[in-house]
C-alpha cells in the first residue's frame, strides 16, 4: 500500500512566558510520513524554525511511548488528540489528511499556569499526591508480602486505578478544570487494597482538600475526563471516591 | 589509584548481614544535620530519597521531569526478579545469584550480585505493603512468570507497566516524605556540575531549567541515580531527556568511569522507519515465547512474507540453537539479526528487519490466546506501523536499551570520590557485561531502599566534615565555568542543529560500537569522534537564549558531553579485545561463531580516570570469583 506524504497547516499557540500573553501563530509543514508521530513531526519543525533563526516552540515530552505522562497539549479541541486512548506522542500523522489544518494550544486550567508556549505547570498534582497519595508504611516496616492475600478481581481493578499517568488531560477537557479523575484514580487504587484502609478516612479527606486548594474545579458528571483519558479510567473512579468521602464522615 | 572495591570477609551469604553490623549508626538526633543531594528520581533516587528522609536526614532531591513520577524507569514494562520460591520451581537466593552471575557472562562481582539476590525478597515486600498491584491468582496470591529464559518463574509484574507501577510506589513514598518536610523537592532543574572541596562531594551546580539561572546547592554527601546512557546512540529506547551529563560531570572531576563499552542491545524493538526518527520503541521480549523469529533463505527477497513459503524461510535462532530457539539471550538474538541483515536478507523497506511470526501459534494456540497474552502489543505495535500482526509477521530490530557500564563505586555505592554515591543504572557494578531481563528494577529499589539508607550512615559517622556554604569558592568557579560553556554554546551560531550533530555522532557508535565490533572499526569511531566533536563547537547552531526554557540549549549541552563520552566507549571496547556479554569483538569467537572470553587477560573491571579531553588513565579491579565458576555460556 502506497502511502502519500501530506501538507497540513498549524495554528500553535505561543507564549513566551507566564507574565507575557499569548497568541496562535501559524506554520505550514510540508511533506509529512504519514507514520510520523505528531511530536516527530513537531521535531521537523523546530528544527526548520531553528535553522531559520527562529525560535523553537516548546513542548514538554520524554518518554515517547505513552507511558510518563510528560506530554499533552490540545489538537484540534481535544486533549491528546483525535483518539481515544492515547497520549499526545502516541498521535501518528495518518489521522490527518492532506491540506488539514491543525490547532495546538495547552491544557487550559487555573490550576495549570502555562510556563511558555505548550508548557504548563502541573506540581499542583504532586502537591496533591503528597497529601495522602501513599500508604504509610517505613522503609523495611513491611511483612512478607504473601501475608496479604487480594482477591484477584480487586487487584486488577486497583491497577486499572493505578494506570493513571499523571497526564492532567482530565482537567484540561473537564469544563470545570477538575482534578476528579486524577483524585479519583489514587484514592480508589487504594480503596481497593487491603494495604490502605487504616488511613483511608484522611487520605480522601486530604487529598481532597489540597484538591480544591489548587482551585481545581469541582466534578459535575460531564464525563469529558474518561472520554480523553489515555489509559481509559473509568469515572466509575470518581463515584468510589465520594463514597470513600461520605464514608470518612462517619 | 588502588581501588578498594571494601568487601567484607566471610563466607558469601553472610557478607552483607556482617557488614550490616559492623557499620557506624549515625547517632538518631544527629541525622538532621546532615543533608543529602539526591539527583534522579527514578526506581534508585525515589527510593532512596524517600527511606533516607524517613531516617531523618535533610535531604533534596533533584529532576529534570517536571514531576519525580515521570522518570524513566516507568517504562519498564516485563518485570521484576525475586527469589521468593512462591512457585516451589527450584528457586533460591543462590539460583537468583547464580543467574545473574553467569549471564553477565563473569563480569560483575560476587559479593554485589549476592546481595542483589538476598534482598530481592525485601523489595517484593515493600512494594506490596506500599499498594503496587502484582498480578495475583484467583486464590489471592501472586502471578509468577518466567522472563527472559530463566529456568524458574521468579518475575513479579504488573500488567505491562512493572516499572511505572514500581516507581509510582516509590514515589508515593518520596511524596509522603516531601508532605512531612523531610525531603525538598527541585522538579526541572538539571544538575550541571559536581562540585568537589576538599577532595570530597560537597554538592552540585544545577540549571534551574525555567528560569535558566545556575544555582548551588551544598550538602554533606551527594547521590547520582540518573540512569544510563544510551542516548549517546542517539536512537534508542530511553526516553528523550534521558541523559549522560550528571555521570560525565562527576567523571570529568575525578569518579571513575568503568566498562562503558557495556551496552545492551535489546532485540525486539520495532525498526526505524525514517530519518525524523526520534526514538525506537521496545516490545516487550516475552514475545519471543510465542513468536518465531525467521528471514527469507534468499538473498533481497522482496516477496511479501506471506507469499514465501515454508521451505524458503530461514528460522535462523531455531537452526542454530536447538535447545534455546527463539528463547536465546538478548545479546545473541540481536546479533543474530544483525548478521542475516548483513548478509542482505533483512526485511522491510530498510532491509534493516526480521520477522516475527505468529502464524504458528495462532494457529496451535487460537488467535483469542494470543490476545490475552499480547493484546496490548499488538495494539502498539499497529499503532506504530499501521499494520496487523496477526495477518502479517512483526518486524522486529536490535535497538539500545541499557547501560551496565558506568560510575565506579565500592560495596557501599560510593565511587572514589569521597561522599559521592551513585545507584542504579548510573553505577556499574552488579549486571557484568550483559543484563537479564527484569533485574534492572530489582537493582534500582536494592540501592535506594536497602543498601544507601546504611552505607551513607557509615561514610556520614566515620567522617569530619566541615561546614561549607555556597559562598565557597568552589561553587563560584563551577557556576562560571558552567555559564561559560552554556554561553559559548549560545553564540557560535553555526550552520548546523544540536540534532544533526546527534544524529551523526549516533551513527558513529551504532555502527563502528554496535552490536559486533572490531579493531579496525573502533580506531576508526576513535579517529572521527574528535573530529565531530571539534567541528561541533565551531558548527552548532543553537536556537533561543539562556533565560527561559530552552529545551535546545539544553539538548546542546547534553550532546556536547556524549562527543566526549563516546569516545570512552569506543576507547574501552577497543581495550577488551574479548567478546563477553553484550560486547562482541569479532576477533574473539569460537569456531561456531560465539563470543569467546578471555578470562586470563580480561576478568577485570577496567576503570578510566579522566585526564585530559580524550586521555585517560586505565585502573583495573580484578574480579575474584571464590563461588562460582567460570563457564563458557552455550545455548546451542
Amino acid at each position: 500500500m502506497e502511502k502519500k506524504n501530506i501538507n497540513i497547516t498549524l495554528k500553535v499557540w505561543r507564549q513566551k512566558d507566564a507574565e507575557s500573553r499569548g497568541q496562535f501563530v501559524s506554520y505550514q509543514v510540508k511533506d509529512i510520513n504519514p507514520d510520523m508521530s505528531f511530536l516527530e513531526m513537531l521535531d521537523v519543525l523546530n528544527e526548520d524554525l531553528i535553522k531559520k533563526d527562529d525560535i523553537p516552540i516548546e513542548f514538554d515530552n520524554d518518554c515517547r511511548e505513552g507511558i510518563c505522562g510528560t506530554c499533552g497539549f490540545v489538537i484540534n479541541g481535544t486533549a491528546h488528540g483525535p483518539r481515544s486512548g492515547m497520549t499526545t506522542c502516541d498521535v501518528r500523522m495518518r489521522y490527518f489528511r492532506d491540506g488539514d489544518t491543525i490547532l495546538i494550544e495547552p491544557w487550559r486550567a487555573k490550576a495549570f499556569p502555562v510556563i511558555k508556549d505548550l508548557v504548563v505547570d502541573r506540581v499542583a498534582f504532586d502537591r496533591i499526591m503528597a497529601k495522602g497519595g501513599f500508604v504509610t508504611v517505613r522503609t523495611g516496616g513491611a511483612p512478607e508480602a504473601s501475608t496479604i492475600p487480594v482477591p484477584k478481581e480487586n487487584a486488577d481493578e486497583a491497577m486499572d486505578m493505578a494506570a493513571c499517568i499523571g497526564c492532567g488531560a482530565c482537567v484540561a477537557a473537564c469544563p470545570n478544570a477538575s482534578a476528579a479523575l486524577f483524585v479519583g484514580a489514587k484514592v480508589s487504587q487504594f480503596a481497593l487494597l487491603p494495604q490502605g484502609r487504616p488511613e483511608a478516612k484522611q487520605r480522601v479527606q486530604n487529598m481532597l482538600a489540597q484538591m480544591d486548594e489548587e482551585k481545581f474545579g469541582a466534578c459535575s458528571n460531564h464525563g469529558e475526563c474518561e472520554a480523553v483519558c489515555p489509559k481509559k479510567i473509568s469515572i466509575t473512579s470518581i463515584a468510589r471516591m465520594r463514597r470513600e468521602f461520605w464514608k470518612a464522615m462517619f | 589509584m588502588k581501588l578498594d572495591s571494601k568487601i567484607p570477609g566471610g563466607p558469601l551469604a553472610e557478607k552483607w548481614d556482617r557488614h550490616r553490623f559492623e557499620m557506624k549508626i549515625v547517632n538518631p538526633n544527629n541525622k538532621k544535620k546532615f543533608r543529602i543531594i539526591v539527583v534522579g528520581t527514578g526506581l534508585a533516587g525515589a527510593s532512596a530519597a524517600a527511606s533516607l528522609g524517613e531516617l531523618g536526614y535533610e535531604v533534596k532531591i533533584f529532576c529534570i521531569q517536571d514531576s519525580p513520577r515521570r522518570a524513566h524507569s516507568i517504562a519498564a514494562q516485563g518485570g521484576i526478579n525475586a527469589a521468593k520460591n512462591y512457585q516451589n520451581d527450584g528457586d533460591s537466593i543462590w539460583r537468583l545469584f547464580y543467574d545473574t552471575i553467569k549471564g553477565g557472562d563473569y563480569r560483575a562481582r560476587e559479593a554485589n550480585v549476592y546481595r542483589l539476590a538476598q534482598v530481592s525478597n525485601q523489595i517484593i515486600d515493600q512494594c506490596v505493603a506500599q499498594g503496587v498491584p502484582f498480578a495475583r491468582e484467583y486464590g489471592g496470591y501472586f502471578s509468577n512468570r518466567s522472563f527472559g529464559g530463566a529456568l524458574v518463574s521468579r518475575t513479579f509484574y504488573a500488567r505491562g507497566q512493572t516499572g511505572q507501577q514500581l516507581l509510582l510506589g516509590a514515589y508515593s513514598a518520596l511524596m509522603r516524605q516531601v508532605g512531612e518536610g523531610t525531603v525538598e523537592l527541585y522538579p526541572r532543574q538539571e544538575m550541571i556540575d559536581l562540585v568537589l572541596i576538599d577532595g570530597k562531594a560537597r554538592g552540585i551546580i544545577s540549571r534551574n531549567l525555567i528560569t535558566g539561572e545556575f544555582e548551588s546547592y551544598a550538602a554533606d554527601a551527594v547521590l547520582l541515580a540518573t540512569g544510563g546512557y544510551g542516548t549517546a546512540y542517539y536512537l534508542s529506547t530511553m526516553a528523550i531527556n534521558s541523559n549522560a551529563t550528571a555521570i560525565w560531570r562527576a567523571h570529568k572531576k575525578g569518579a571513575l568511569f568503568c566498562n562503558p563499552c557495556f551496552v545492551q542491545i535489546h532485540p525486539t524493538c520495532i525498526p526505524r522507519t525514517g530519518d525524523y526518527q526520534s526514538k525506537l520503541t521496545l516490545m516487550s521480549e516475552s514475545l519471543r515465547n510465542d513468536g518465531r523469529v525467521w528471514v527469507p533463505k534468499k538473498v533481497g527477497d522482496k516477496r511479501h512474507p506471506n507469499d514465501i513459503p515454508e521451505d524458503e524461510r530461514d528460522y535462523f535462532l531455531e537452526r542454530k540453537y536447538p535447545t534455546y530457539g527463539n528463547m536465546v539471550p538478548r545479546d545473541v538474538a540481536s546479533r543474530n539479526a544483525k548478521q542475516v541483515c548483513d548478509e542482505g536478507r533483512g526485511v522491510g523497506e530498510t532491509g534493516l528487519a526480521v520477522y516475527l511470526d505468529f502464524s504458528a501459534a495462532i494457529n496451535n494456540l487460537g488467535k483469542h490466546t494470543i490476545e490475552e497474552r499480547y493484546g496490548n502489543l499488538f495494539e502498539m505495535y499497529k499503532d506504530i506501523t499501521d499494520e496487523d500482526a496477526y495477518e502479517v509477521p512483526m518486524r522486529i530490530f536490535p535497538a539500545i536499551h541499557y547501560t551496565m557500564g558506568g560510575l565506579w563505586v565500592d560495596y557501599n555505592l560510593m565511587s572514589n570520590i569521597p561522599g559521592l554515591h551513585v545507584l542504579g543504572e548510573a553505577n556499574f557494578s552488579d549486571h557484568g557485561a550483559n543484563r537479564l531481563g527484569a533485574s534492572a528494577l530489582m537493582q534500582g529499589l536494592s540501592d535506594g531502599y536497602f543498601i544507601i539508607p546504611y552505607t551513607i550512615g557509615d561514610y556520614l559517622a566515620g567522617i569530619k566534615l566541615p561546614k561549607v556554604s555556597t559562598d565557597h569558592d568552589a561553587f563560584k568557579e563551577a557556576v562560571s565555568e558552567a555559564r561559560t560553556r552554556y554561553e559559548k554554546l549560545l553564540s557560535i551560531k553555526g550552520g548546523k542543529t544540536v540534532k544533526e550533530y546527534h544524529k551523526e555522532l549516533g551513527d558513529i557508535l551504532w555502527n563502528n560500537v554496535g552490536m559486533s565490533r572490531n579493531e579496525k572499526d573502533l580506531k576508526k569511531a576513535i579517529s572521527e569522534i574528535p573530529k565531530l566533536r571539534e567541528e561541533f563547537w565551531q558548527n552548532v547552531r543553537v536556537a533561543g537564549d539562556m533565560d527561559s526554557i530552552n529545551k535546545n540549549l539544553e539538548f546542546a549541552g547534553r550532546v556536547a558531553d556524549y562527543m566526549e563520552l563516546a569516545e570512552l566507549i569506543a576507547t574501552d571496547a577497543l581495550y577488551r579485545s574479548e567478546s563477553c556479554g553484550g560486547h562482541f569483538r569479532e576477533e574473539s569467537q569460537t569456531p561456531e561463531g560465539e563470543a569467546l572470553r578471555k578470562d586470563d587477560e580480561f576478568t577485570h573491571v577496567a576503570a578510566w580516570e579522566f585526564k585530559d579531553l580524550g586521555k585517560w588513565d586505565l585502573h583495573k579491579e580484578p574480579l575474584v570469583f571464590e563461588n562460582v565458576e567460570l563457564t563458557q555460556r552455550s545455548y546451542k
